[in-house]
C-alpha cells in the first residue's frame, strides 16, 4: 500500500520535474534554441489545460450521474476548433497584431482602450475563476483524502493540506509566470511544463481506461454490454441541457482567461491553429473515450454512495493496483496544477494591468515623467495578484465547504465567463458594437448570472430560501430560478438562457443607440477588418527631447537591454545607422506603445506614453477636432472668398463708374472748349466788323450795309447756337415739357419738308410714298417735326450727289413706326458713323457752318419721345432711321 | 529570409483579378468547405436529441449505440479536419500573393 508519505514524495518529485522542464525551456527559449518549443504540438498540448481536474475526475462523476451528458463539455470546444477558420483565426490574428495580453485587454482594446471595460471583464473573470480554482483545490484535497483513508498511519488534516497545496501552486505560478516581463507575454517555460502535464494526464486517464476495459471488464464487447446493463445504460438526455451545455462549453472555451492565455497570448505562429484544429479535438476525444466505461465499472464495483467523482482513483485502488492509482493521482494533480497556474497567471496579468497599474499611474500623475522602476512594480503587482487570487480560491473552498459536485461548480464558472461572449463576438464581427453596448451587456449578463446562478448555487444562506421560493419581497416573477414566472426549467438552462440572451439584447440595443468615440471606431475597424490591415494607425507626435524620457520609461518596463535594442533598431530604421536616439515619429511611438502594451496592457501603455508625450499626444479625437476646425475654416474662407468676390465686383463697378465720370468730365471739358470755340468764331467776326465800322471813316453806305449784315448774320448764328445749346441742355437734363398732340405722319412730313427746303441754296428733290404715311401719331408734334426738319436739312446741306435726292419712307415694323431718310450721296464714312450723334461732331469740312448739335438734339428728342434715331449703314447714301413706338398711337386711340 | 518573405517582396498586382486560377479556385472552395464544417458538426451533434429516450414510454436507445454514434461523428469530424489542414497547407505553398494567404510578419 502506497503510503501518504510516498504520495507526497512523488508529488514533490513531479513538481521538481515540472520546475526543471520549465526552467530548461525558458533557458532554451531565451537562447533562441529549442525550435520544438514553438511547435504546433506544444501549442495543442498547452490548449489542453481546458481539461482540468474537473474533466479528469468530474467527467466520470458526471457520466455516472447523467450518462452521456458529460460529452457536451468536449463537443463545444471541438466545434469551436473545427470552426477555427471563422473565429479563432481572427481572434489570434487580432491578439497578435494588437499585442493583446489578456481577454480583458482585448475587450478594452476593441472598445477604445476603455479601462472601465477592462476592469469589468477582470472582475467577472476573477469572480468566475475563483470557484474554479477552489474546485481544483478541492479535487487535489479529495484525492489526497482517498489515499489518506487507505493509510491509517498518515497524519492527514484536510484544512492544512489545502493550504499547502494552494501555497505551493501560488509559488509555482509566481516563479514561472512572473519571472520575466516578456514583451510578447509568452512564457515558454510554463507552456512547456503544461504540455508535459497534458501528456501525463492523458496517459493516466488512458491507462485507467485500458485497465478498466481490458483488465476488469474483460474486453470491448463485455464493456459495452456492461454499459447497456448499467443504470445509465439508456439514452437519456435532456435536450435543453444538451444544447445549452454544448453552447456554454464552446463559449467558455473562447472566453476563459486561461484558454485565451494559451490560445491567443502564448501563440507563436498562426499556422499552429491549423494543426490544433484537428489535434485538440482528437485530444478531447481521447480524454473522454474511457469516461463512460470507468463510470459504469465504478458504479458496478464500488459500494453504493461512494463518490463517483473519484472513480478514476478509487477503481484502481479497489483492485489493488496502487501504481495505477498513483499514476491516476498524478494525472489529476497535473490537471489541477496546470489549470491553476495558468489561470492565476492570466488573472494576475489582468489585475495588474487593468486595476493596479492604472491606480498606480494615477497616483504618479503630475510628476511629469514615470518615476521608479515600473518593471518591479508590474512584477510585484502580478505576484501579489497571484497570491491574492489563490487566497480567494482557498477561502472560497473553505467557505463553500467543498460539498458541491465538481461539475456544477465548473458550470457556474463557465456561465459566468461566457457573459463576455456577446461583447467579444460583437467586437470581432460587428463594427457597430460600442463601448456603451459592451458595458451595458456585460453588466446585465453579470448581474443576472450572479442573481440566478452564483448566489443560489453557493447556498450557505447568502440568499434566503424564501427568496428562492417566492422571490424577493414576495414578487414571484423575480424568483432567481424562475424569472418572469417561467418555471420548470433546469436551473442551469434557465440562468444561461436569461443571462446570455438579455446580455446580447442589451449589448445590441445599447450599441445601436449609442455613438462610439473616434478611437473606438478606429479600433473597431481594425478588429473587424483585421485581415485587410494588420497595422494600426494612430497619431502620436513628440519632440526629440522626449525620446530620452521614452527611453528611460521603456527601460523600466522592458528591461535595459531589450529597450536599448528596440530603440537602436528603430534608429537604424529611421536614419539607417545606430548610435543615436530615434526621433519620436508617430510610427515609432505607435510601435513603442504596442511593445509596451505587451507588458502592461494596451490601456496602461497608452496612458504611459500619453503621460510622457503629454499634451503633444495627438489622439484621434484631436485629429477629428482639427479636421472639424479646418472644415469650419474652410467654410469661413469660402465665405470670405464670396465676400471678396463681391467686393471685387463692387470695385469693378466703382472703377467703371469712375471711368465713366472721368469720361463725362472730359466730355464736359471738351464740350466747354468746343462751345467756347463755337461762340468765339462769330464773336470774332462781329467784333472785327463792328471795329471796322467804328474806326474806319468814310465807309460807303453799301459797305456799311454789308458789314452790318455780316454782324447781323453772325449774331443770328450765335443766337441759334445758344438756342441749340439751351435746347440740348434742357433735353439732356430731362426737364423738357412735352406738348403732346395728335396728327398724321403725312401732314407732319409735309410741313417739315416745306420748312426745311424753304430758302435752301441747293435743290433737293424729296421722294415720298404718301400712301404709307397715313399713320396717326400721338406725340409732341413740334419736337418730332424739329427732328424731321433737321434730317431733311442735313440731307440738303451734306448730300454731295449731283442731283441730290432724299427718299423718305415710312413702315410699320414690329409695333414701331419706322421712318427712313435716305439720300443718294456718298454717305457718312464708317469710322465717323458712331460719332455723328455726338455733340459738335461734324463730318468733313466745316463748309456748311453748322455747330454740329443738330443730330445730338435729334437723338435727345427721340429719346424723350420714347423712340430713337439711328444711322442705317449700307443704304447707298446717308440714311437715318427714326423709329417711334406705336404704343403712343394706340394709347391715343 | 523565408520563402514567404520573398513572395511578399514581389510587386503585388495593382488589382486582383475577378477570376482565379484553378489552384486558387480550389483553395477558396476548400476554405468554404472548412467554414461549413462546424455547421455539419453541430447538426450531427444535435441529431441525438431526436432519439427516443425512456421518458416517452418507447424503448430507449442503448447507451453503447449512442456512444458509438457520437464518437464516430467526432472521429469523422477530426479526420475531415486533418485532411483540410494538410490540403490547405499544401495549397498555401507558393500562393502568398493571394491576400488570403498573407502570413503574419513580426
Amino acid at each position: 500500500m502506497a503510503t501518504l508519505n510516498v504520495l507526497i514524495l512523488v508529488c514533490l518529485g513531479y513538481v521538481v520535474l515540472l520546475f526543471g522542464v520549465a526552467f530548461v525551456a525558458d533557458r532554451l527559449a531565451a537562447s533562441g534554441g529549442g525550435k520544438w518549443l514553438r511547435s504546433p504540438l506544444i501549442y495543442t498540448l498547452s490548449l489542453s489545460i481546458y481539461c482540468t481536474a474537473w474533466t479528469f475526475y468530474g467527467a466520470v462523476g458526471n457520466a455516472a450521474r447523467s450518462g452521456l451528458e458529460f460529452v457536451t463539455i468536449y463537443l463545444g470546444p471541438t466545434l469551436v476548433m473545427v470552426s477555427w477558420w471563422w473565429g479563432l483565426r481572427k481572434l489570434v490574428r487580432i491578439g497578435r497584431s494588437q499585442r493583446v495580453t489578456s481577454i480583458a485587454d482585448l475587450i478594452s482594446s476593441r472598445y477604445g482602450k476603455s479601462n472601465t471595460l477592462a476592469i469589468c471583464v477582470t472582475t467577472l473573470a476573477v469572480l468566475g475563476g475563483t470557484p474554479y480554482i477552489a474546485l481544483q483545490l478541492q479535487s487535489i484535497t479529495l484525492s489526497f483524502s482517498i489515499f489518506a483513508e487507505a493509510d491509517p498511519a498518515g497524519l492527514y488534516r484536510e484544512g492544512s493540506s489545502v493550504f499547502w497545496v494552494a501555497a505551493g501552486l501560488a509559488v509555482f505560478a509566481i516563479l514561472f509566470g512572473t519571472r520575466n516581463l516578456d514583451v510578447n507575454e509568452r512564457h515558454h517555460g510554463v507552456v512547456t511544463a503544461i504540455a508535459l502535464e497534458s501528456v501525463v494526464k492523458l496517459f493516466a486517464l488512458l491507462a485507467v481506461g485500458f485497465f478498466v476495459v481490458w483488465g476488469i471488464a474483460g474486453g470491448l464487447g463485455p464493456t459495452l454490454d456492461r454499459i447497456d446493463a448499467s443504470k445509465i445504460g439508456q439514452w437519456q438526455v435532456d435536450a435543453g441541457r444538451w444544447t445549452t451545455l454544448v453552447f456554454l462549453s464552446a463559449a467558455a472555451f473562447v472566453c476563459l482567461p486561461r484558454m485565451f492565455q494559451v490560445m491567443v497570448v502564448e501563440n507563436d505562429d498562426e499556422s499552429h491553429l491549423r494543426t490544433a484544429s484537428w489535434a485538440f479535438p482528437l485530444y478531447l476525444l481521447l480524454m473522454s473515450l474511457f469516461v463512460v466505461p470507468i463510470a459504469v465499472v465504478g458504479l458496478d464495483l464500488l459500494p453504493e454512495g461512494s463518490n463517483p467523482d473519484l472513480f478514476v482513483l478509487t477503481v484502481p485502488l479497489s483492485q489493488g493496483n496502487e501504481w495505477l492509482a498513483m499514476l491516476s493521482f498524478i494525472g489529476g494533480f497535473s490537471s489541477a496544477t496546470s489549470m491553476v497556474i495558468v489561470t492565476a497567471m492570466a488573472l494576475s496579468t489582468m489585475v495588474s494591468n487593468h486595476v493596479v497599474m492604472p491606480i498606480w499611474l494615477n497616483t504618479q500623475e503630475g510628476t511629469g515623467s514615470v518615476s521608479g522602476d515600473v518593471r518591479t512594480i508590474v512584477l510585484l503587482a502580478r505576484r501579489v495578484s497571484i497570491a491574492a487570487i489563490m487566497a480567494l480560491g482557498y477561502f472560497y473552498y473553505r467557505l463553500s465547504g467543498g460539498g458541491a459536485a465538481l461539475a456544477s461548480i465548473g458550470l457556474v464558472a463557465f456561465a459566468g465567463i461566457s457573459q463576455i461572449l456577446p461583447a467579444l463576438v460583437g467586437g470581432l464581427f460587428w463594427r457597430g458594437a460600442t463601448r456603451t453596448g459592451a458595458l451595458v451587456g456585460l453588466s446585465v449578463g453579470f448581474a443576472l448570472w450572479i442573481y440566478t446562478m452564483l448566489l443560489p448555487d453557493m447556498g450557505g444562506g447568502i440568499i434566503p430560501n424564501s427568496v428562492i421560493e417566492y422571490g424577493p419581497f414576495g414578487w414571484g416573477w423575480l424568483r432567481p430560478q424562475a424569472l418572469f414566472g417561467i418555471e420548470g426549467m433546469d436551473p442551469l438552462v434557465h440562468s444561461v438562457l436569461w443571462s446570455l440572451s438579455l446580455n446580447t439584447i442589451a449589448f445590441c440595443v445599447a450599441s445601436m443607440l449609442s455613438f462610439p468615440s473616434p478611437l473606438e471606431r478606429l479600433q473597431g475597424a481594425q478588429f473587424v477588418n483585421v485581415f485587410d490591415h494588420s497595422t494600426a494607425l494612430r497619431g502620436w507626435t513628440g519632440s526629440v527631447a522626449q525620446s530620452e524620457d521614452l527611453m528611460i520609461m521603456t527601460q523600466r518596463i522592458l528591461g535595459t537591454i531589450p529597450a536599448q535594442e528596440f530603440f537602436q533598431a528603430e534608429a537604424e530604421r529611421q536614419n539607417g545607422r545606430r548610435g543615436r536616439l530615434p526621433e519620436p515619429t508617430p510610427g515609432f511611438l505607435e510601435r513603442l506603445e504596442r511593445e509596451l502594451s505587451g507588458s502592461v496592457g494596451a490601456a496602461t501603455a497608452h496612458a504611459m506614453i500619453g503621460q510622457i508625450v503629454g499634451g503633444a499626444s495627438v489622439s484621434v479625437e484631436d485629429l477629428l477636432a482639427v479636421a472639424d476646425e479646418s472644415a469650419q475654416l474652410l467654410e469661413y474662407s469660402s465665405q470670405l472668398e464670396a465676400k471678396s468676390a463681391e467686393l471685387s465686383r463692387t470695385a469693378r463697378q466703382l472703377r467703371e463708374a469712375n471711368t465713366k465720370l472721368t469720361q463725362v468730365s472730359m466730355q464736359k471739358d471738351a464740350f466747354l472748349s468746343q462751345v467756347s470755340h463755337e461762340l468765339r468764331t462769330p464773336m470774332t467776326s462781329i467784333r472785327a466788323f463792328s471795329e471796322i465800322m467804328r474806326d474806319t471813316d468814310g465807309l460807303s453806305a453799301a459797305e456799311q450795309k454789308r458789314y452790318a449784315a455780316i454782324i447781323h448774320d453772325e449774331a443770328l448764328r450765335l443766337t441759334r447756337l445758344l438756342d441749340d445749346l439751351l435746347d440740348l441742355s434742357v433735353l439732356e437734363s430731362g426737364q423738357v415739357n412735352l406738348n403732346m398732340g395728335d396728327g398724321t405722319l403725312r401732314a407732319m412730313l409735309d410741313r417739315a419738308v416745306s420748312s426745311a427746303l424753304a430758302g435752301g441754296e441747293r435743290p433737293l428733290s424729296v421722294r415720298r410714298v404718301r400712301s404709307s404715311e397715313r399713320i396717326q401719331l400721338h406725340t409732341d408734334l413740334d419736337r418730332l417735326g424739329q427732328v424731321f426738319i433737321n434730317l431733311i436739312s442735313n440731307a440738303q446741306k451734306y448730300c454731295d450727289a449731283a442731283e441730290p435726292i432724299l427718299t423718305i419712307s415710312a413702315h410699320d415694323v414690329g409695333g414701331q413706326v419706322v421712318i427712313d431718310f435716305i439720300d443718294n450721296g456718298s454717305g457718312i464714312p464708317p469710322e465717323a458713323q458712331s460719332m455723328v450723334f455726338e455733340k459738335f461732331s461734324r463730318v468733313g469740312s466745316d463748309k456748311a457752318g453748322g455747330a454740329g448739335l443738330g443730330l445730338a438734339i435729334c437723338r435727345e428728342i427721340m429719346q424723350r419721345l420714347g423712340g430713337e434715331v439711328t444711322y442705317l449703314p449700307g443704304q447707298g447714301g446717308a440714311a437715318f432711321r427714326v423709329s417711334l413706338p406705336l404704343a403712343y398711337r394706340q394709347a391715343a386711340q | 529570409m523565408s520563402p514567404q518573405d520573398a513572395g511578399e517582396s514581389k510587386p503585388s498586382p495593382v488589382r486582383p483579378s475577378l477570376f482565379l486560377e484553378r489552384q486558387s479556385y480550389r483553395r477558396r472552395r476548400l476554405a468554404d468547405a472548412a467554414r461549413l464544417l462546424p455547421f455539419l458538426g453541430a447538426a450531427l451533434f444535435a441529431l441525438p436529441l431526436l432519439w427516443p429516450d425512456s421518458s416517452d414510454g418507447t424503448k430507449a436507445l442503448p447507451l453503447s449505440s449512442a456512444i458509438f454514434y457520437i464518437f464516430a461523428c467526432w472521429g469523422a469530424l477530426i479526420l475531415v479536419n486533418v485532411v483540410f489542414g494538410f490540403a490547405a497547407r499544401r495549397m498555401s505553398v507558393g500562393e502568398n500573393a493571394e491576400p488570403e494567404a498573407e502570413t503574419w510578419r513580426r
